[in-house]
């Protein structure tokens, strides 16, 4: 058996990869199609359905929000969560052990279960504008995968390294930004990524949150797919893939995707 | 050269939550001296040296570094270098930068804090390694930064956090050798934890034994190996004989002894200094011979093993089960009767443990 590959796997191989991949050729295929409709192969190549995007207010209005929002939200989440996370694994033999729990609780309640309860008391009981409710919803969604990438990060540091630091005469605050956070870069990084890109494809949360005049970019694909059916759904599906795409090839060129496997 | 400050250490008490694990404890060390803290894990040593380092509170107490209140000081600012069990260097530092890293601290420039670090790389033998992250050294390589990294501050105070635990045996040794010596030539007052008792004997001049947050006894290593205050202390150093016994009998230099079971034994005064009416009796193996003459404590001889010199043998009394040791010439048979008789330059009489 040694050195030979069986056909059996070879054809199994590319099943698995034509399941994954298969839907997104498809997409990508409809989206330069020529035509008014959406079909698959495309007919006649064009580039049309993009220019599209851009000419549609709505569309652009949408994607500025969903970056808006995305970058906020992720912001916020990890100026939250990485002292969340650092002072869950420096004290984790005297604190409770539920505290750690409370902070992957929104991914354990259905979104569509957070979304309702996020505008029943923030929305509709606190009186919070849409733009502000959102970004609410965005940080809450997106605050478990920071703090959970970053513990992962931490739960590998050796905490004495921060006294060696500060018993050298750093006081503790500044060794928390020379000792500590460079030795963690890695995963806050991770974190950013994952939680700007939970953010920029939420559906669930958003479904609910947006209001008059301001949704985001997913809500606006599902309202344009409800009345039209036109490629530029394909295309902006296209360039949203990208976007992801292209956070994770920038991340990949300036630090290397190999610390995600860490 | 440093100027070494004596540490004064008083009636320190601390707590994890409810449990006491620090008991009113009072030490002193002199300038330039080097003291171990000494005990199974659990006994507080560790806790002592945290408290020093400021990384902990204490309840109530007071420590003093010369002239100076440390109790008063942040961590950051009581100048104490520091040598962790797993070396705890800087990551994301180079050597170099690693040992520097406490001059920058002290807003000393970039150039002279080069000179200085170089200087003390040199000076544990690691010229040639200032550029490496930490990764790439070997353990003893990695101690001796952590070492070059604390004395370079020139502190009035080095502590040591179980420093040789992570090294082989053979580096064990050499390592400690290096840290006494180093440790003499600057002249640094000194606390050295550890639990490794040939570790702490061969490095201090002064070893505090500690159990349940308290110093059992603080002495030369000399004192405590051969005469423990206390019956812990006792087990500690390897007496592994301890024999309750009560005086029957004075007669001048000579007194008459008995314990469980009817035991009777016949000690003199002059070898063993003062007995008091209550006592411990307590020896090594070596300390209590196995003699087939009817002197001494009658024994059932069991286990018997050889350790090169002599023979142990467990031997089963009335007192209860002791360990003894026999001539090579004349091996007895576990079953065989035999009777124990002390050899008092290597007795020591133990106050009676209250029950």
């Amino acid at each position: 058996m040694t050195g030979r590959i069986s056909p059996l796997l070879i054809a199994f191989t590319v099943l698995v990869y034509l399941f994954l991949l298969g839907p997104l050729v498809i997409v990508i295929g409809a989206s330069i199609s020529d035509t008014t409709f959406l079909t698959f192969p495309p007919q006649g190549l064009s580039l049309r359905w993009f220019e599209k995007i851009f000419e549609m207010s709505a569309f652009r209005r949408t994607m500025v929000t969903s970056l808006q929002i995305a970058f906020a939200s992720t912001t916020i989440a990890l100026l939250i969560g990485i002292p969340a996370a650092y002072a869950l694994n420096r004290y984790r033999i005297t604190l409770p052990a539920w505290l750690s729990t409370l902070f992957v609780l929104p991914v354990l309640v259905p979104e569509i279960v957070l979304g309702f309860s996020i505008l029943r008391s923030i929305q509709v009981g606190a009186g919070v504008p849409v733009l502000g409710a959102l970004l609410i919803g965005h940080t809450l969604i997106v605050l478990p995968y920071c703090v959970r990438v970053i513990s992962a990060s931490l739960a590998s540091f050796d905490f004495s390294v921060e006294e060696a630091a500060i018993s050298l005469g750093s006081p503790p605050i500044k060794t928390f930004f020379t000792i500590v956070l460079p030795n963690v870069q890695s995963g806050v990084i991770a974190a950013f990524i994952l939680a700007f890109i939970t953010s920029i494809n939420d559906v669930s949360v958003a479904l609910f949150l947006t209001g008059p005049g301001i949704s985001t970019l997913p809500i606006q694909i599902l309202a344009h797919v409800e009345q039209f059916f036109d490629p530029v759904i394909a295309s902006v599906s296209v360039l949203l893939m990208f976007l992801t795409v292209a956070v994770m090839v920038i991340v990949e060129r300036t630090l290397g995707l190999t610390f995600l496997a860490k | 050269m440093t100027q070494a400050a004596p540490l004064t250490i008083a009636n320190l008490t601390a707590h994890y939550g409810k449990t006491k694990v620090l008991d009113d404890l009072s030490l002193d060390i002199g300038a330039g001296e080097l003291v171990s803290l000494l005990g199974a894990s659990g006994c507080g040593k560790t806790t002592t040296l945290r408290l020093i380092a400021g990384f902990l509170k204490p309840t109530s107490g007071t420590i003093r570094l010369g002239p100076q209140d440390l109790s008063a000081l942040p961590a950051h600012k009581r100048n104490i270098g520091l040598v962790f069990q797993n070396y705890a260097l800087f990551p994301h530092l180079s050597v170099l930068e690693n040992v520097a890293f406490g001059l920058k601290q002290r807003g000393m420039s970039g150039s002279e804090r080069t000179r200085a670090a170089k200087s003390m790389l040199e000076r544990v033998g690691l010229t040639a390694l200032g550029d490496r992250l930490p990764s790439a050294l070997s353990g003893g390589q990695r101690q001796r930064v952590a070492l070059a990294r604390a004395l370079v501050i020139e502190p009035p105070l080095l502590m040591f956090d179980e420093p040789l635990s992570n090294l082989d045996a053979k580096l064990r040794v050499d390592m400690r050798v290096e840290i006494r010596q180093l440790q003499r030539a600057n002249g640094t007052t000194s606390v050295f934890v550890t639990h490794d008792q040939e570790e702490a004997f061969s490095i201090s001049d002064r070893v505090a034994i500690m159990d349940a947050g308290r110093i059992r006894q603080l002495d030369t290593p000399e004192v405590l190996y051969q005469r423990p205050a206390n019956a812990f202390v006792a087990r500690f150093v390897g007496f592994e004989n301890l024999i309750p016994l009560n005086v029957t009998a004075r007669d001048g230099e000579m007194i008459e002894a008995s314990g469980a079971g009817g035991v009777s034994l016949k000690l003199s005064q002059k070898a063993l200094g003062e007995i008091p009416d209550d006592f411990i009796l307590a020896t090594r193996p070596e300390g209590l011979r196995v003699v087939a003459e009817e002197t001494g404590l009658p024994c059932t001889l069991g286990l018997r093993t050889y350790l090169g010199r002599t023979y142990h043998y467990q031997a089963e009394t009335a007192v209860g089960a002791l360990t003894a040791s026999g001539p090579l010439t004349q091996p007895l048979s576990p079953g065989d009767r035999a009777w124990l008789t002390p050899v008092a330059e290597q007795c020591c009489i133990l106050p009676a443990e209250p029950a």
